[in-house]
């Protein structure tokens, strides 16, 4: 069942671009699913008027507990991005849909993140670990510095990088990756900008891999109601919102 | 404790005034995990026509201060399916299901009422004379006199239940429009329907909707839709649904103060899904606190001068 909750800043870590964020609820938090979201109401300022949606990064059920990653890159996510421990947020959560899981264990599974795109990987690594399956990381970015919490990833599995100026892990983009070569996968989870999106759904089509790419639309509601969040597929226009933001690459006509 | 029910005539009757406005509240569904439909006047759920959609390409919002503007394009799957596969999914809702009827032409708009007609849990239909979204989503009826009398008359026609029709605010003079629908049959009005705006993206110099121009709604909206509510009401004697920008109760009270007899919730919905239900409280208590017995007494009530 979905809430609306006045969250509590518990800890805000700034990485430059980006900041890192735990947020504990004062009601037991409903069941989460990797790949699912929240619509975060960011202030009354005229300039952030709607919910701004962000990714789950990760839960702690035991706490109560979620964590985002949120880039700034406007009014809303710079907002945000500026609050310290103590302050109250409210959230609407948990929507979407979520990556679908493996049916067993000894899939093989890569992740790959681009940009704060990384962000719902960590929560989808972590429920696929506890199932018995160590996934691959493949995370990329312009530079190192966009790398955030690569030590939070390693804990959970082995991570690649790519940076395009090479300032860490392989040079050039997450597709280039040797990971792909030594490897083969069985499903292939991606999250990050459309353009590198679309190139992996490629690289996947033409290797005739399973993939999944969460979108980020822009949305109003993120309830399904006001049709805003549209993304043209095989059926038509659906909702990113309530049907997604997870899909599989054979439903888009990218 | 105040008495909140709402007579519309013609048999609506709401339980309060708060109805949820189409387009922002899906079908009803969408919102169950956060409102009782017990507490709500009505819904009115999402524009449909005829035919199935498909609605304009992505992008189809864009935030503005205090708002936001859309150009979704009246995307849904036509009355057959909403007949037969969301109407047996919300008929039974403890609350008054209304629908919001569009079309391109007066053929489609009369053969909608006509299959809505039909369904005895529908006691309304609100007709959608001024989506702006749509070459001919009806505002060509809607901006003139002469379109809005032909296009309520017809329907009229066919359709026996209470009619509500939906005004547009992109014409000169809204008193004018008002009257003609009353004159052709209109059982009440509802107005404002979003107003036609534009945003640009400077960096990219292009349109940030892919149609261009859209509708706009939200807070910013307010102080228009009020004034004509404002003037609608002296210009007609069936009652008016307000809606544009109303946010909190307050903001409701306001528009009952200004002539309505009832109001709509619209883009305030996905700031806050649980909205309607709070407005609903925050009118009963504004009308205890204030010495009104009935919410309907609000009605009109402006002091002027
Ligand atoms: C399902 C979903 C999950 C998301 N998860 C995350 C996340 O985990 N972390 C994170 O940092 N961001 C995430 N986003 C993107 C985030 O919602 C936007 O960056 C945010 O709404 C921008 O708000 P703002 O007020 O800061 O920027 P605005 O002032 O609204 O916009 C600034 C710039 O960002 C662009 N922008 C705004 N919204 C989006 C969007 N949805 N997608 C792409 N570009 C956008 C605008 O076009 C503009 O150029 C997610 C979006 C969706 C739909
Ligand atoms: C996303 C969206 C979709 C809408 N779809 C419809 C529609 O299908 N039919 C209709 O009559 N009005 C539609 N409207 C207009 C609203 O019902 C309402 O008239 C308008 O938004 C003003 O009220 P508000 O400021 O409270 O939102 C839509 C509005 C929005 C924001
Ligand atoms: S954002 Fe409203 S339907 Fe997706």
């Amino acid at each position: 069942m979905k809430q609306i909750t006045d969250f509590k800043l518990m800890e805000s870590i700034d990485y430059g671009k980006s900041v890192w964020q735990r947020y504990r609820s004062p009601v037991p938090l409903p069941f989460i699913e990797a790949g699912q979201f929240v619509q975060v109401r960011v202030d009354d300022s005229p300039d952030t008027y709607l919910r701004r949606p962000i990714s789950i990064h990760d839960v702690d059920p035991t706490q109560n507990e979620i964590s985002l990653l949120v880039q700034k890159v406007g009014d809303g996510t710079r907002h945000l991005a500026a609050l310290t421990a103590g302050a109250m947020v409210n959230m609407v959560l948990p929507l979407g849909n979520s990556f679908s899981l493996p049916q067993s264990d000894r899939e093989r599974i890569l992740l790959v993140g681009g940009g704060i795109g990384i962000a719902p990987l960590f929560y989808l690594g972590k429920i696929l670990k506890s199932k018995g399956i160590t996934p691959q990381f493949l995370l990329g970015g312009k530079t190192k510095g966009d790398l955030i919490r690569r030590e939070a990833y390693e804990k959970i599995a082995p991570v690649a990088c790519t940076t395009e100026d090479g300032s860490f892990g392989e040079k050039g983009f997450v597709t280039q990756h040797s990971v792909w070569d030594h490897a083969v996968f069985d499903r292939v989870y991606v999250c990050g900008p459309k353009p590198m999106m679309k190139a992996v759904a490629a690289r996947c089509k033409e290797k005739d891999l399973w993939c999944e790419v969460s979108l980020e639309n822009l949305m109003a509601c993120g309830l399904g109601a006001c049709l805003c969040c549209v993304e043209n597929t095989t059926e038509g226009h659906v909702c990113v919102c309530k049907e997604g933001p997870i899909f599989n690459i054979r439903r888009l006509l990218w | 404790m105040v008495n909140e029910t709402i007579q519309l005539g013609k048999g609506l009757v709401l339980r309060n005034p708060v109805l949820t406005a189409s387009g922002t509240f899906g079908y009803g569904e969408e919102y169950t995990d956060f409102v009782s439909m017990s507490d709500l006047g009505g819904i009115i759920v999402k524009g449909t026509t005829l035919h199935p959609r498909e609605g304009n390409p992505y992008p189809r919002m864009a935030e503005t201060a205090s708002g936001m503007l859309n150009c979704v394009g009246l995307q849904n799957k036509g009355i057959a399916h909403f007949i037969e596969t969301i109407y047996p999914r919300i008929c039974n809702f403890d609350t008054n299901v209304i629908l919001n009827l569009s079309g391109s032409n007066i053929d489609d708009y009369v053969q909608g009422a006509e299959r809505i007609n039909a369904l005895d849990k529908i006691p309304a239909i609100e007709l959608n004379v001024s989506c702006p979204n749509v070459r001919q989503g009806g505002m060509a009826f809607g901006v003139s006199c002469s379109g809005i009398s032909q296009v309520v008359s017809e329907v009229r026609k066919v359709y026996h239940k209470h009619l509500i029709v939906k005004l547009s605010p992109n014409v000169t003079d809204i008193s004018e429009i008002a009257k003609a629908a009353e004159a052709a049959g209109a059982d009440s009005l509802s107005l404002i329907n979003t107003l036609m705006g534009m945003s640009i993206d400077a960096e990219t110099r292009r349109p940030r909707l892919s149609m261009t121009t859209g509708g706009l709604s939200g807070a910013c909206v307010k102080p228009v839709a009020l004034r004509m509510v404002w003037q609608v009401s002296k210009a007609v004697r069936i009652p008016i649904i307000g809606l544009g920008g109303i946010s909190n109760a307050t903001d409701a009270v306001e528009f009952m103060l200004a002539g309505a007899s009832a109001i709509q919730i619209g883009t305030a919905n996905f700031i806050d899904p649980a909205i309607s239900a709070k407005v609903v409280r925050g009118i009963a208590e504004y009308c205890a606190r204030t010495g009104f017995e009935k919410v309907s007494d609000l009605t009109g009530q402006l002091i002027v001068g």
